[in-house]
């Protein structure tokens, strides 16, 4: 490091690349998927029929569910079917004991016949959702430590700006088939193409679990009393107590259309029932975060549950409020229509490829120093095992992930555990392979895996459901048939890399393309 | 950078003592400059708040890029404190003046 600025950051950007690559990989593959959520939980829950919309009618149906399955309940949650979710979702929390959060039961109701949906236990897209920022540990340790990796991916870009000064000139530059140097400038190209998005997504991601990871200015505002600062900053919603006298709630109908007023149509996307069935029942209606980019938690319209009336409208943000939801918005991107949501989608792939090249870049380069002994050190030959692991592991998990879906039975036992365990036991077994077989093997047999398993998944499902393609393309449920066609394009995809990474290997045995390289680098 | 033989047990000292300085040193300056900005900025209590914490992590990136784009380990470490001292006592201006 007694080098200039840039040797610094260059240096910088390659260890922590290396270090976090790994975790920022998953991370950004499972993050993209979660931008299709809703989608890919529509595709592992075949049972809940898309209905077309009539918001009057299902909260109408809704109320009368859970009239009838939780009168006593402390609290009801109703979500109303979308565009893109066509579950009706109701929620209840049963009576607190003083000091105790009650339980939380949910069922997903048909909006037209009113009887729960008998839909197979899964976690569907939410898993992935979850997992790119919990990382399937205990709370709040995966938020801590996805939101440091954030911290990192930041620190790499600027110092990979830094490194790469000549941003524009080099976007130009793609040499193919030239080993090392193709990756690198298919680093820069895609680094540099969604940089944008690169800086939006990781600087959200930080200012979303702000709070969290940095109290310091809110204990030194507020002092011990920190919940202060939430109910100021998400005008609280004062719900009043229970009194304990019984009284009818309401249709929940004319509420739904007054709030709607309020907000010159924007649309609801979700309703709290404070004490139903007393006369001082509240009914929270809060605003859809499809409506518009910058959310605003505080985006509700109150009403006295018993009589109707309307008691506040709440909403309007200060400007770092603003700013702040603003970044929120941005990073979930609920507010994409299906175009935008695919270049989210098409992005975050970007993202997770520049990731990939720079960790494949890495080991190829320190590789080429050993190429001609044909014998590699301890520490690169873990560097190429996660590799394989991290990455073409992750694309076999989430395969298994969709296959446990469709093969474990209905009746199983903890069904929904046990496809995230399909998940993790599929991503083990990769890692284990991964570090028995040798280098290139390993990333051809895995990616064959991955290509098989995500390319027969419009076979599996056209076998386990009634739901193949045939069928979802003729009544136009795009989404069924796009998780469908997007597995198949991904497996065709793993297949060609796979098959590309075969040919490359057979007539160049590997000293011969390393000493090309080193003549071209003299030379230069 | 080199091959591993040829690193020094000093140059190894020296960047672990860097990533130190980098990760907490730079933890300590975000911290601080969230919270000077939480009591000093000219709006809300909230707001001021809610400015902080989200500007913090600029400050952290500029602490990490210091800690190894200095000459020395020492200089980081003393790149790092100088502006840790003078948002502590800011801050402690701050909470005294809230105080009284």
């Amino acid at each position: 490091m007694k080098e200039g600025f840039r040797q610094a950051m260059a240096w910088l950007h390659t260890w922590v690349g290396l270090i976090f690559g790994w975790l920022l990989f998953a991370i950004f593959l499972t993050g993209t998927l979660a931008y299709f959520k809703d989608e890919i939980t529509h595709w592992m829950q075949p049972e809940v029929q898309a209905h077309p919309l009539d918001d009057a009618r299902s909260l109408a149906v809704a109320q009368a569910y859970l009239q009838q399955h939780a009168p006593d309940a402390a609290r009801w949650f109703i979500t109303l079917p979308n565009s893109r979710d066509p579950g009706l979702s109701v929620m209840w929390q049963d009576k607190l004991d003083p000091g105790k959060r009650g339980n939380f039961v949910q069922k997903v109701v048909d909006p037209v016949s009113g009887e729960a949906v008998l839909a197979r236990d899964s976690k569907g897209g939410e898993f992935f959702y979850r997992f790119h920022f919990q990382l399937q540990m205990p709370h709040p340790w995966g938020r801590w430590l996805s939101t440091l990796a954030a911290m990192v991916m930041f620190v790499a870009l600027i110092t990979g700006i830094v490194t790469h000064k000549k941003i524009f000139k080099d976007f130009f530059t793609f040499r193919p088939r030239k080993g090392q140097r193709s990756w690198l400038d298919g680093h820069n190209a895609v680094g540099v193409l969604v940089l944008p998005f690169h800086l939006m997504i990781t600087y959200s991601s930080l200012v979303i679990f702000m709070s969290m990871v940095m109290p310091a200015p809110i204990m030194a505002s507020y002092g011990a009393d920190t919940r202060a600062f939430f109910s100021e900053m998400f005008p609280a919603t004062d719900n009043a107590p229970a009194l304990g006298q019984p009284a009818p709630l309401q249709s929940l109908v004319p509420m739904y259309t007054q709030a709607r007023a309020q907000w010159a149509g924007g649309q609801v996307g979700r309703l709290a029932v404070n004490n139903p069935g007393d006369v001082n029942a509240s009914v929270n209606i809060f605003r859809a975060g499809s409506d518009r980019v910058a959310q605003d938690f505080g985006s509700m319209v109150s009403f006295n549950g018993a009589t109707g009336e309307l008691l506040r409208v709440g909403g309007g943000q200060s400007l770092p409020a603003l700013i702040g939801g603003t970044f929120y918005g941005l990073h979930m991107g609920h507010f994409a229509t299906p175009v935008l949501r695919w270049l989210y989608f098409i992005c975050g792939l970007a993202g997770t490829a520049m990731i990939g090249t720079g960790l494949v870049m890495w080991l190829g380069k320190r590789q080429l120093k050993h190429a001609r002994t044909g014998v590699m050190p301890y520490e690169l030959r873990l560097v190429e095992t996660l590799n394989i692991a991290s990455m073409s592991g992750l694309l076999i998990a989430i395969g298994a992930f969709f296959w446990a879906n469709r093969l474990l039975p209905a009746s199983f036992a903890e069904r929904s555990d046990w496809e995230v365990q399909a998940f993790f036991i599929a991503w083990g077994l990769s890692l284990l392979h991964a570090a028995l077989r040798r280098g290139r093997w390993g990333w051809i047999e895995q990616l064959s895996c991955a290509a098989l398993l995500l390319g027969a998944v419009p076979l599996l499902n056209a076998i386990t459901t009634e739901q193949h393609l045939g069928v979802s393309l003729a009544r136009g449920d795009w989404a069924m048939a796009g998780f469908d066609l997007t597995c198949l394009g991904s497996g065709v995809f793993l297949a060609w890399a796979a098959w590309k990474m075969r040919c490359r290997m057979a007539p160049q045995p590997t000293a011969e393309r390393a000493l090309g390289l080193n003549l071209t680098r003299e030379a230069r | 950078m080199k091959s591993k033989t040829t690193l020094p047990v000093s140059y190894r000292l020296a960047v672990t003592s860097r990533a130190l300085a980098a990760v907490f040193g730079g933890y300590l300056i975000a911290s601080l400059a969230a919270v000077c900005m939480a009591l000093w900025l000219p709006t809300s209590r909230a707001d001021a708040v809610v400015t902080g914490m989200m500007s913090s992590f600029v400050f952290y990136l500029l602490a990490v890029l210091w800690c190894f784009a200095c000459r020395t380990a020492w200089r980081a470490w003393f790149g790092v404190m100088l502006p840790t001292a003078a948002f502590a006592t800011l801050a402690g201006v701050g909470l005294w003046m809230a105080r009284t």
